[in-house]
């Protein structure tokens, strides 16, 4: 028997069942449209977070107290501005350093407030990192040498604060301690989970005036090339462990950043695929049902296409494509239905999705694996009939 | 028209095990049909006609004995080689004609065809000729349901005559027919053994099986004296 009869005999026997087939497919299809919306959205989660750690700017290189291993606790920084010089020294230019004292306070301005995160920076904030200003300037070499109070605000504290007015030139107050405001940031949205636009940034000498404080959190180093950052790392930690010979530094690039929240989004994904995997399993049990019924049904059919020259392997295969029909019909209905939704998440909810190429081939084979699986036992069934039973039934 | 034997069956025997019971459906039952038999299968409910024919079709396989079709042993073939020996040497016509419901007489005649490998048209083609030579060559888009008893047994028979096979085997043919219609496939069974197709045939009707070239009748699985 040619299989393109065999297809032929599967459409047909399919189409005399129509409602019994869609229900069927029902099953597979709400499997498949699981896996590939989910998948979307745990696609689209890393698509956005990675873009996020890549629009801090390349070659970054972030330095923080502490060994950064799963299980480590976090250290509280000792590192000083006197560390900072030592730093720079190491990587010889003050324009690739920025540092870091950041905590959360209350801005005002007038009678209006906003919850903002302060951070005290250097100067060369904007250029290690990624911020463009909206308006005004940002803040100077001798601003942060003299512990100047100005600020540059982020685009969400600026608009709670002054509306549609311009900021730039006039007074606020950071926990109660008068700044003027020399600039605004363009809007920048979340990184990471952090609103980066309820920012403040003012010179790390005044913030650490303020905060009655000459420690620093953090820095990060703009590497001027990709291949030295590795070494470059080194250098800073060796030259802060001199320092601080009781702490351990760790020096860790976007990539490693990237690496670890990759991982772990990866098996976030692939648990949120195997929880709908589940269901297109149990789409699959139903597919072997309704064959095996079929098969019954058919039993005398199954009897006279013996009698007229069927083989076993003949029949077998007509109902193995059958039941591949039902998965493969169904798993392109649930790709379509999966797509519909993994769009209007994306479109309609703050929850990125992405549907990818290999996510939808992937529901394809499995779809049709199921086919193949779930209809073995029933294909078998229907070719090893006796004839002479087969006919006999009524 | 002499030759070789279609079948020879030498001391077949033919027991079902039913929950451990064994019942013995045919015992050593030794017949030859020729290449141009016309032979006629009567006896009692349950005596072992139908039996002896799922053996002579390659429906089934004996229990005991030797049973060559169409010179080939058929208890050393497997279930595949049985389906193909089937397609190409015997046609069976039951008395309830088993045809697809769903499936036009055109196609039903085609079916054993699709297991030959023979494209569709050419199918199509054969099976119009075919229905022709049964008088339903109006009849090639309809149905079962559409068509009378009678039709439906010709069908049955333009189904078992496509494949040009040596022996048709008929399995009271006439039984769901009333006597006119009955003449009418009779008529068509013996025309074609005139054409040297052997012809094998169950019946309870004495007239019927007087029709034959010849007659065995059987008894609790035997053949007896007629
Ligand atoms: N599949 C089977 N399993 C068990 N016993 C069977 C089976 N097929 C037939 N028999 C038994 O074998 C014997 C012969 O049956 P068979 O069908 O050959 O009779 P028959 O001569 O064709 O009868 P009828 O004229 O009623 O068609 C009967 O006793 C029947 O019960
Ligand atoms: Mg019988």
């Amino acid at each position: 028997m040619r299989i393109s009869e065999a297809w032929r005999v599967a459409v047909d026997a399919l189409r005399a069942n129509r409602l019994r087939s869609i229900l069927t497919m029902l099953g597979v299809v709400i499997g498949v449209a699981a896996v590939v919306a989910l998948v979307a959205i745990g696609t689209g989660t890393k698509q956005q977070i990675e873009s996020q750690v890549e629009g801090l700017g390349s070659n970054l290189l972030l330095v923080v107290p502490g060994r950064l291993e799963a299980g480590a606790a976090a250290t509280a920084s000792t590192m000083t501005l006197d560390d900072v010089d030592a730093v720079t020294r190491v990587v010889g230019d003050r324009s690739r350093v920025a540092v870091t004292v950041a905590s959360g306070e209350t801005v005002r301005a007038g009678s209006r407030s906003s919850f903002a995160s302060m951070q005290g920076v250097l100067e060369t904030t904007p250029t290690v990192f990624v911020r463009n200003l909206d308006r005004g300037r940002y803040f100077t070499r001798s601003d942060v040498s003299t512990g100047r109070r100005v600020a540059v605000l982020g685009s969400a504290v600026a608009r709670q604060l002054f509306g549609d007015r311009d900021p730039i030139g006039r007074q606020i107050t950071i926990g109660g301690v008068r700044f003027r405001v020399t600039g605004t940031f363009e809007p920048l949205g979340q990184s990471l989970g952090v609103d980066r636009d309820s920012e403040v940034h003012v010179p790390i000498t005044a913030a650490q005036r303020l905060l009655g404080t000459d420690r620093i959190d953090g820095l990060a180093i703009r590497a001027p090339d990709r291949e030295r950052i590795g070494a470059l790392g080194d250098a800073v930690v060796a030259a802060l462990v001199e320092r601080h010979p009781d702490t351990d530094f760790s020096a860790v690039t976007q990539e490693q950043i990237l690496g670890v929240l990759g991982d772990i989004l990866g098996v976030l994904t692939g648990v949120l695929a195997a929880i709908a995997g589940i269901s297109l399993l149990v789409g699959g049990v139903g597919v072997s049902n309704i064959m095996l019924v079929s098969v019954r049904e058919r039993t005398k059919e199954i009897g006279l296409r013996k009698a007229v020259g069927a083989r076993p392997r003949d029949i077998g295969v007509q109902f193995l494509l059958e039941a591949v029909l039902l998965t493969t019909i169904g798993g392109v209905l649930g790709m379509g239905l999966g797509i519909t939704a993994a769009l209007l998440v994306d479109r309609l909810s703050p929850v990125p999705a992405a549907v990818t190429w290999w996510a939808l081939a992937l529901a394809f084979g499995v779809s049709a694996a199921v086919g193949i699986i779930f209809g073995v036992v029933p294909a078998q069934r229907a070719g090893r009939l006796d004839p002479v039973v087969a006919l006999r039934t009524e | 028209m002499t030759g070789s034997p279609a079948i020879v069956a030498t001391d077949v025997a033919r027991t079902y095990e039913l929950d451990g019971v064994s019942v013995t459906a045919l015992k050593a039952v030794s017949l030859t049909v020729e290449a141009d038999d016309y032979l006629a299968i009567v006896g009692t409910s349950g005596s072992g006609k139908s039996t002896l024919m799922h053996l002579l079709g390659a429906l089934d396989r004996p229990t005991s004995g030797t049973l060559l079709i169409g010179g080939r042993d058929v208890t050393t073939l497997d279930p595949g080689e049985m389906a193909k020996l089937r397609n190409e040497t015997i046609g069976f016509v039951f008395q309830s004609f088993h045809l697809l419901a769903r499936t036009t007489a055109q196609d039903n005649v085609a079916l054993p065809l699709v297991y030959r490998g023979v494209p569709r048209r050419e199918r199509r083609e054969r099976a119009a000729a075919m229905l022709e030579r049964v008088g339903l060559a109006h009849r090639a888009g309809h149905r079962p349901n559409q068509m009378t008893g009678g039709e439906q047994q010709r069908v049955a028979i333009a189904r078992a005559l496509v494949t040009g096979p040596s022996v048709l085997l008929a399995d009271e043919p006439t039984g769901n027919l009333d006597s006119a219609t009955g003449q009418a496939v009779l008529a068509l069974l013996e025309s074609l053994n005139s054409e040297g197709v052997a012809v094998v045939l169950v019946t309870h009707d004495k007239d019927v099986a007087a029709r034959a070239h010849r007659q065995i009748r059987m008894r609790d699985g035997e053949i007896v004296p007629a």
